[in-house]
């Protein structure tokens, strides 16, 4: 912990080009194992936690920036997370080693739940409890929405949007590829960069 | 029956759907893994994803479970490279190209109008799910009762989904 906090100008200044910082191939793993291992309810702020405070690999502006084109791109935020700071510190191999060590604890773990519940999960006592898991698990996910409308959305017409999504996919039942392609043009084009001269624009 | 090329094109093609996050492709995952390729019914697909989430890391690894059952060892290791193998790679091409892109005025408006699109999918995945597990008032209540403990107090939502197990063994056993 010691050795990064011997020069207090790195902690003032706002990061003017940083340097890129040193982290083995190993210790990549090694981070990203870690985080991988002791995730639970959610990885975003473990990330923030081992990358920007302890590590200090990413500083704060660059974790928001990689957050956003992680969610910006296929892919769930943990793994995109890993690829990008990854490949920032070492490259390809830097990626690799992310991405494994972010997915092996919970993989693991989820192999032998895998195979218990395929054994054990008819069991009264286990499917009592898996009803409740399975109602818990759809609170969190509307918290999730809740929570990502509030952060990451630039207008009230963007609930259209949602609206718009929810029931291409829920009631008209046209699939997720199509939905994501045809609203997502459209959003994206409702979003048109404004400082240019206002062309002709698809969107009504 | 070998399943192994199915596990990958199903979960390569799955992975690409996953915008803004896994929860994007459960409707589809639901269709392919359920109704077209039976590798389990929508009750257990509902439990594993459930149980994923109390367990850490990225929160589909529950894949590893379905490629397990429908393939044995290498059916997992297999749906996992399907899984993160391409939306990996997207990311790493993407990463070095979107930072030279940082003064083109479409990156912002692709940012914003995928944000929408992205809760939307997410939205529509919890609905999926929702016909499958809120099958009365008590487990209503109990997503309900979720979403509100998370809006109003800072705590971990593993400890929430534990906790909603253990009200779950106390609520359902007896019927």
């Amino acid at each position: 912990m010691s050795e990064t906090v011997a020069n207090p100008a790195l902690q003032a200044s706002a990061a003017p080009a940083p340097a890129r910082p040193e982290a083995s191939v190993f210790q990549i793993f090694l981070e990203f194992l870690i985080i991988g291992a002791t995730s639970f309810g959610g990885v975003v702020p473990y990330l923030r936690e081992s990358l920007v405070t302890k590590r200090r690999w990413v500083d704060d502006k660059e974790f928001v920036e990689m957050l956003s084109i992680s969610q910006s791109l296929p892919g769930l935020n943990a793994t995109n997370m890993a690829v990008l700071v990854g490949e920032k510190l070492q490259g390809v191999m830097g990626s690799i080693v992310g991405v494994l060590g972010m997915c092996l604890p919970g993989g693991v773990l989820m192999y032998i739940i895998g195979y218990v519940y395929r054994i054990h999960g008819d069991h009264n006592i286990v499917t009592a409890a898996l009803k409740g898991v399975a109602a818990a698990a759809v609170g969190l996910l509307l918290f999730t929405v809740v929570n990502l409308s509030k952060k990451s959305l630039s207008g009230n017409f963007d609930f259209v949007f949602i609206a718009v999504t929810v029931i291409a996919v829920n009631r008209l039942h046209l699939g997720v590829p199509l939905t994501l392609v045809t609203v997502g043009i459209l959003a994206i084009l409702f979003h048109h960069p404004r400082k240019q001269e206002p062309k002709a624009s698809a969107t009504s | 029956m070998n399943q192994i090329p199915a596990l990958v094109r199903v979960f390569a093609y799955l992975s690409l759907l996953t915008v803004g996050g896994g929860m994007a492709a459960f409707p589809e995952m639901k269709t392919l893994t359920v109704d077209v390729h039976h590798w389990l019914d929508f009750k257990q697909l509902i439990h594993l994803y459930s149980v994923g989430q109390m367990a850490p890391g990225p929160n589909m690894m529950m894949i590893v479970s379905i490629g397990e059952w429908a393939g044995g060892l290498l059916g997992a290791i297999v749906v996992l490279v399907a899984f993160f193998g391409p939306t990996a790679i997207l990311a790493y091409v993407v990463a070095k190209g979107w930072r030279k892109l940082e003064k083109w005025p479409w990156r912002t408006s692709i940012q914003q109008g995928l944000a929408p699109v992205s809760i939307g999918l997410l939205l529509a995945g919890c609905f999926t799910m929702a016909k499958g597990a809120i099958t009365g008032l008590e487990t209503g209540a109990i997503a309900v009762a979720v979403l509100l403990i998370l809006l109003q107090y800072k705590i971990n939502p593993a400890l929430l989904v534990l906790g909603s197990a253990v009200v779950g063994l106390l609520t359902f056993t007896a019927k």
